[in-house]
């Protein structure tokens, strides 16, 4: 029996695919704004509006996008605001929001378990409703970090210049706030509100071990987390692990298979960088004769232009043929 | 104190040219600290200002709060004889800040960066039309980087960042260009590269503000030059003949002509 003859399965993958998808998208524009533990704080916030619903009989999901939001705007204006003291600000808010979440619980008389499903996620008791609203917000994220990609990359980058061509910087970072809570409250019945963080940030770290532009970062990024959130939960179901975990140690995998290859690139890439075209009076020593060896295309020695010649990297050298000798550029 | 070089009414001068950046008794706190006092500076239609002053002296507060970036305690400020406030037209205004040495989180590209510099021409939610490619396409030959266009930002030398900073605000297409001190860290060929750049754009009549340390290569294009003083204008007028701010005395030199700079081609050098 295949898992997707399972209701509560193809419910908890849909959920998975729209939270894994919309996740990086968001957390690239907080990478990039280094930013990248703000999934965090508004997930410990959103502790406190989970303890709200189950006090007041609301529905947790709507208490916790509620608080998650006036969270994430509270950081966005640490952020705007102190320079100095914001990560003790951030620290401040962050620790008030678990314990008043704990707290609150408590006084609802939930027990543990009840908190554990938020804290840790509990795909496989998502219920159809939720599920809809699961997709429809992540859809909405999905949306409008695709769409309006643009401007926020050039928000995220450099402020100022935005600024300048008339994109209302502060609107941006309202919305990039707002998108943070929204997909931290649609994740939490996924990944739980402590793991969220990670699948916001980590495929957004292995994308970029292979890309050089913003706009493949973010697609690979949307798409890994995609894969590891489907992966996850299946991979849950045949051994019967926590999904959330589970998912993100699947990314986490995907970022330890990737560094290695990202490294060799940059290595390579470095190695190859143009030399800076020097002066050419600087000094340089002049090797009078040729030493048996003709440096070429195929020589293995890594080729290495250098204003308007090639310089071969030997053995620490940078060796530059020049008439009947050699020159140590 | 001031020599008063802009007695004209705004906007006279037969009636034709209009202002491009006015300021009138503008003042500017930062945190408690008054930075700028007392600023008179218009700024006309085909001018290329050079604002000079020490470290600490305001200029760069000065620039980036005639664009807004900085909210000013009191005075008038306008551009294109509109107040700031108020002020929409932004794709008339392109502005070159200083070389950034961080780069961001998320590695971009060279033509993504000078991309952003058609935002203020771009719609919402609908993508690159054709004029915005060829917009980002010529800025980027223009500083001789088209071939690194997909490259990562972060790959590229200081020089070279720089020179994308350069073609971000070219890619504006705007009629105002607001350098911020693009002699800082950048070596002489580059800037010597940046005049080549800026040459054909001062002679189409594009408007020039910027902020130096020493006028150095930029003396060739500079009509008028600033200098501030621990946040007052204290000299407004030809551009101090020696190109140096140690020697700069409060009166005015006839304007040198200069046609012996040695004309470089590009940014190749």
């Amino acid at each position: 029996m295949s898992f997707l003859d399972y209701e509560f399965m193809v419910r908890a993958l849909r959920a998975a695919l729209f939270t894994g998808i919309a996740a990086p998208a968001v957390g690239t524009y907080l990478v990039q704004r280094r930013l990248a533990l703000m999934g965090d704080g508004i997930g410990h916030i959103a502790v406190t509006g989970v303890g709200l619903g189950l006090l007041t009989g609301q529905s947790p999901v709507w208490t916790a996008v509620a608080v998650a939001i006036v969270g994430g705007l509270l950081i966005e204006f640490v952020r705007e605001r102190g320079r100095t003291s914001g990560d003790v600000a951030l620290a401040l808010i962050f620790y008030g929001g678990i314990a008043g979440g704990v707290l609150v619980t408590g006084l609802a008389g939930g027990s543990a378990q009840t908190l554990h499903n938020y804290l840790f996620g509990s795909i496989a008791t998502v219920d159809s409703t939720d599920v809809w609203t699961v997709i429809a917000l992540a859809a909405a994220v999905i949306f409008l970090a695709g769409g309006l990609a643009p401007q926020l990359f050039a928000v995220c980058q450099d402020e100022e210049f935005a600024r300048v061509t008339g994109v209302r910087v502060r609107a941006y970072n309202v919305l990039t706030s707002v998108m943070a809570a929204v997909t931290v409250t649609v994740a939490m019945r996924t990944v739980g509100l402590l793991l969220v963080s990670a699948l916001m940030v980590v495929p957004v770290a292995t994308a970029q071990q292979l890309t050089r532009g913003f706009k493949v970062t973010l697609v690979t990024a949307m798409a890994l987390g995609g894969v590891a959130a489907v992966a996850g939960v299946v991979t849950s179901f045949y051994i019967n692990v926590a999904p959330g975990a589970t998912i993100v140690v699947l990314a986490l995998a995907g970022f330890v298979a990737a560094w290695p290859v990202g490294s060799l690139v940059r290595y390579r890439r470095r190695v190859r960088a143009p030399f800076q075209a020097g002066d050419d009076a600087l000094p340089h020593t002049v090797v009078p004769e040729l030493h048996g060896h003709t440096h070429g295309d195929d020589c293995g020695h890594p080729a290495v232009p250098h204003g308007d010649h090639v310089d071969y990297v030997h053995g620490g050298h940078r060796h530059a043929t020049h008439g009947d000798h050699y020159d140590e550029h | 104190m001031t020599p008063a070089t802009d007695g004209q009414a705004p906007g006279q001068a037969g009636g034709r040219v209009g202002t491009v950046i006015q300021i009138t008794d503008g003042n500017l706190t930062l945190g408690s600290r008054p930075v700028l006092r007392g600023i008179n500076l218009t700024v006309r239609r085909g001018e290329v200002v050079a604002i000079l002053g020490s470290n600490g002296s305001g200029k760069s507060t000065l620039i980036r709060g005639a664009l807004g970036l900085i909210p000013w305690g009191a005075g008038d400020v306008r551009l294109f004889d509109t107040p700031l406030k108020d002020f929409r037209d932004w794709q008339r205004v392109g502005y070159v800040p200083q070389l950034m040495t961080a780069t961001s989180g998320v590695p971009a590209t060279v033509a993504e960066v000078v991309g952003a510099g058609r935002l203020s021409r771009r719609r919402l939610l609908l993508p690159m039309r054709h004029a915005d490619r060829q917009a980002v396409r010529r800025a980027l030959e223009s500083v001789d980087l088209l071939d690194r266009r997909s490259d990562a930002l972060s790959q590229l030398s200081g020089g070279q960042q720089h020179r994308v900073l350069i073609a971000r605000a070219l890619a504006v297409e705007p009629d105002l260009f607001v350098l911020d001190e693009p002699n800082a860290g950048i070596d002489h060929a580059s800037q010597l590269g940046l005049v080549t750049t800026l040459r054909p754009l001062v002679a189409a009549g594009a408007t020039v503000v910027i902020v130096l340390h020493d006028l150095g290569p930029f003396e060739e294009l500079i009509d008028r030059a600033v200098v501030l003083r621990d946040g007052r204008m204290v000299y407004d007028g030809a551009p101090p003949q020696d190109g140096s701010l140690h020697e700069f005395h409060t009166h005015h030199h006839p304007r040198r002509v200069v046609d012996t700079v040695p004309m470089r081609s590009g940014w190749d050098l």
